[in-house]
């Protein structure tokens, strides 16, 4: 299984589930991570910390708390 | 950032679901995700300067404004900026509250004409809500800058609701818009169409079976509600009123009709609302990617893993640097003014024969406090601010968060944190506002409890004043301008550590908890509104603060004087006060006026600075005011060592906070204990960082 936060700087995946908790999840569905959504990544930030990535056309920043629970194709 | 006109009024969401309105008065929402320039959209037609900024989160509380077009009156509703309108955020909450429960003749879902898509998630939000809706496309300048063209008439024709393109910061489409709303409101009779998004059949059968018990049950947003019902908890159902499912009734039809997989169905829904934005964004956007990319190179630089704290310190010192240069003329300038006069004053006090204690309250007491604190205080908070509104409109400050998050998630408190913070830079009860950002409560109490260390612009003028006084007294000019803003980026950097390690003590302690989760958006960078920034900048903040200063300062300045001059026995009252505490407060590598000073300034801190040289004048002998060398012989000849100067400054940036902060945290936290912590932990930490110093200073000298 490969999550979002395996996912190298540069690459475009798709989403293949969204298994957040619930208010992460209703945040992230707020945001346009649902199935079969484009996401690009873009770069990651000091410490390797945050992640930014292209979702939804919108530059949004994850953690890896946050990212792993996306599964991605 | 910033205490305005605006952001004290804590106006509750609560008054607003019953707007008092005139007869004829039609009332508009205003809805949108954060950052599409929303608030823009409000002030240009309303004229309400209400401050924007280019992160999200920014209108913490919704605000209200009128207008008029072709003799009707509007009253415009600028709701909390959202992303959706089913998150468990407060802000989305309110939201979705007011479009389902609110009374309003139409909405305006405000929509950022470069990222569509997913705005679009909201706008299909709001028209399952609203009956009609208007979509306005804002930010077209940005969009034409970056070759994005939309289809207009293509979007209204699929779409069934009128859409304007907007750019509200020149004005472009405003009129069109005034005018859409006119036409939607009073000529429209009927809703505009039963919803945008048709969902898979599965979904549309359900809605269609539940529909007819709701029409049984005189529930009057049949479609929403069916839809609520499929795929949210009955909390959402909590808000009582007429005509709407209340959350019993909506238990019982979820168990009638075994709607157990919500979470199931909200993730369908939303997928399908995406699938739509998606594709309407194929059909009527075009895109240039090249120019796209221009943001993302320059976040390359500003937020790569080397350089992003670098340039932030920098940054931040060169602002500090750009106020205290720009600062030292105008403040010469204005004390020669005012000083001046004063001397005019009091020759035609004398010249009255007007008995001297008048005179010495009047304009010894009163006056020379106000003179000091519109002349120290003045030159500063006019530069420093159109500079930090000038770094927010531009996108910046969300970068800060970015920059530091690994730090706050390292105290377990939000990343978000850094933003309240940027707040309290310019008024900490600004700052406590806005840690409504912030979802978790647990966090955004951290947040609270914790703002008071960013030091607010009523007091980083005292550390300039000082720090310029007692440190810059190199041979050198230039390294004379360099050393008050290194001190100052040195007291932040100071505020920013007490921040993290009180963040990280409270979550071992008092607020134990893990850090939750976290999403930031990093908004397209902007050219900023360089009119609209001097215009908030030096009337919205830097007079309505410098009044609020001014109002405590002139009878601070009157009881300073009295007691200065009203004898117990052989020496002053003030002198009595300043004894009783100088013991104590010389354990701290302070004196007993400081302390007092700064138990005066409580309602403002602006007035600390002139309140002690007040105090200190009154006892000495020193009238002449000869700027930057004057306040440094006051200082000395009242005993002042590096010691006290480096001290005064640490006080004055970890201390109590003022009582305007205190009310607000009362107001956000409605609770009088976490009121009570916030007075006592910065209070602690200012006393335990005093003495510690003052313990090391007094082992070497």
């Amino acid at each position: 299984m490969k999550v979002l936060t395996d996912a190298n700087v540069g690459e475009t995946v798709k989403v293949k589930n969204n298994d957040a908790e619930e208010s992460l999840k209703e945040r992230l569905l707020a945001l346009g991570v649902t199935n079969g959504a484009h996401i690009e990544v873009l770069r990651k930030g000091p410490k390797n910390n945050l992640t930014v990535y292209r979702i939804r056309g919108a530059m949004i920043a994850l953690r890896k708390e946050e990212s792993r629970y996306i599964e991605i194709v | 950032m910033g205490l305005t006109a605006q952001s004290s009024k804590l106006s509750s969401m609560t008054d607003v679901f019953h707007i008092e309105k005139k007869d004829n008065q039609y009332i508009v929402a205003l809805a949108g995700n954060p950052n599409t320039g929303k608030s823009t959209v409000f002030n240009y037609l309303t004229g309400l300067k209400q401050h924007t900024g280019n992160w999200p989160g920014k209108t913490v509380v919704s605000a209200r404004g009128e207008y008029s077009c072709n003799d009707k009156d509007y009253v415009m509703i600028d709701l909390p900026g959202s992303y959706s309108l089913f998150t468990s955020s407060k802000d989305e909450e309110v939201s979705r509250d007011f479009l389902s429960h609110g009374s309003y003749d139409a909405a305006v879902v405000v929509a950022d004409a470069t990222c569509l898509e997913r705005n679009l998630n909201l706008v299909f939000q709001v028209s399952e809500l609203a009956e009609k809706v208007i979509l306005c496309i804002n930010l077209i300048d940005e969009a034409n800058k970056k070759n994005i063209v939309i289809d207009r008439k293509g979007l209204e024709k699929e779409l069934h609701i009128p859409v304007v393109l907007t750019s509200a910061r020149d004005g472009t489409g405003m009129d069109e818009l005034k005018r859409t709303i006119e036409k939607e409101i009073v000529s429209r009779t009927k809703k505009q169409h039963e919803s945008l998004v048709k969902y898979d059949d599965e979904i549309e059968e359900k809605v269609r079976e539940i529909t007819i018990s709701l029409h049984k049950m005189n529930v009057s947003n049949t479609r929403w509600t069916a839809l609520r019902l499929l795929d949210s908890s009955p909390e959402i159902f909590s808000l009582e009123k007429k005509g709407h499912l209340s959350k019993l009734q909506a238990e019982q039809l979820k168990s009638l009709f075994k709607l157990q997989d919500d979470k199931i169905t909200r993730e369908k829904i939303s997928e399908e609302n995406y699938n739509y934005a998606n594709e309407l964004k194929q059909k009527y956007v075009a895109e240039d990617t090249k120019k796209i990319n221009k943001d993302k190179k320059i976040d390359d630089i500003i937020t790569s893993r080397y350089f992003g704290m670098p340039i932030m310190l920098v940054m931040l010192g060169l602002i500090f640097w750009i106020t205290i240069q720009g600062a030292n003329i105008p403040s010469k300038i204005l004390s020669d003014v005012l000083f001046g006069f004063q001397k005019k004053l009091t020759e035609w006090f004398i010249s009255q024969g007007i008995p001297n204690y008048i005179r010495g309250i009047f304009i010894d007491g009163a006056y020379r406090t106000l003179a000091w604190v519109v002349s120290v205080m003045l030159p500063p908070m006019a530069i420093f601010f159109p500079l930090f509104t000038l770094l927010e409109d531009l996108g910046y400050l969300p970068r800060v968060a970015f920059n530091l998050d690994h730090y706050f998630k390292k105290s377990c408190a939000h990343g978000k944190q850094s933003l309240c913070m940027c707040m309290g830079l310019g008024c900490n009860a600004a700052g406590v506002v806005g840690c409504r950002i912030i979802d978790s409560p647990r966090e955004r109490l951290i947040a609270v409890l914790t703002n008071n260390f960013m030091p607010c612009n009523g007091r980083f003028p005292t550390l300039i004043a000082i720090s310029s006084a007692f440190f810059a007294v190199t041979a050198s000019s230039f390294l004379n301008g360099l050393i008050p803003a290194l001190f100052v980026t040195l007291m932040v950097l100071v505020g920013i550590w007490m921040t993290l390690m009180t963040s990280y003590i409270l979550s071992k302690t008092l607020l134990k908890g893990v850090p939750s989760t976290f999403t930031l958006e990093l908004p397209p960078y902007r050219v900023p509104q360089f009119g609209r920034i001097l215009y908030t900048s030096v009337i919205d903040r830097t007079v309505f603060v410098l009044s609020r200063a001014a109002v405590i300062a002139v009878p601070a300045g009157a009881a300073t004087w009295i007691l200065a001059n009203v004898y117990a026995g052989e020496t002053s009252l003030l002198v009595h006060a300043a004894n009783f505490l100088n013991q104590f407060a010389e354990v701290f590598g302070l004196d007993g006026i400081i302390l007092m000073a700064f138990i005066v300034g409580i309602p403002a801190n602006e007035i600390v600075l002139p309140v002690m040289l007040m105090a200190y004048l009154s006892t000495g002998t020193l009238t002449e005011y000869e700027s930057v060398g004057f306040l440094r012989n006051i200082l000395i000849q009242n005993g002042w060592t590096p010691l006290t100067a480096l001290n005064v400054m640490l006080f004055s940036l970890l201390h109590w906070p003022c009582s305007t902060t205190l009310w607000t945290i009362k107001k956000e936290t409605g609770s009088f204990r976490w009121t009570a912590a916030s007075l006592l932990i910065p209070t602690a930490a200012a006393f335990a960082v005093c003495f510690v110093t003052a313990s090391i200073y007094r082992l070497f000298f």
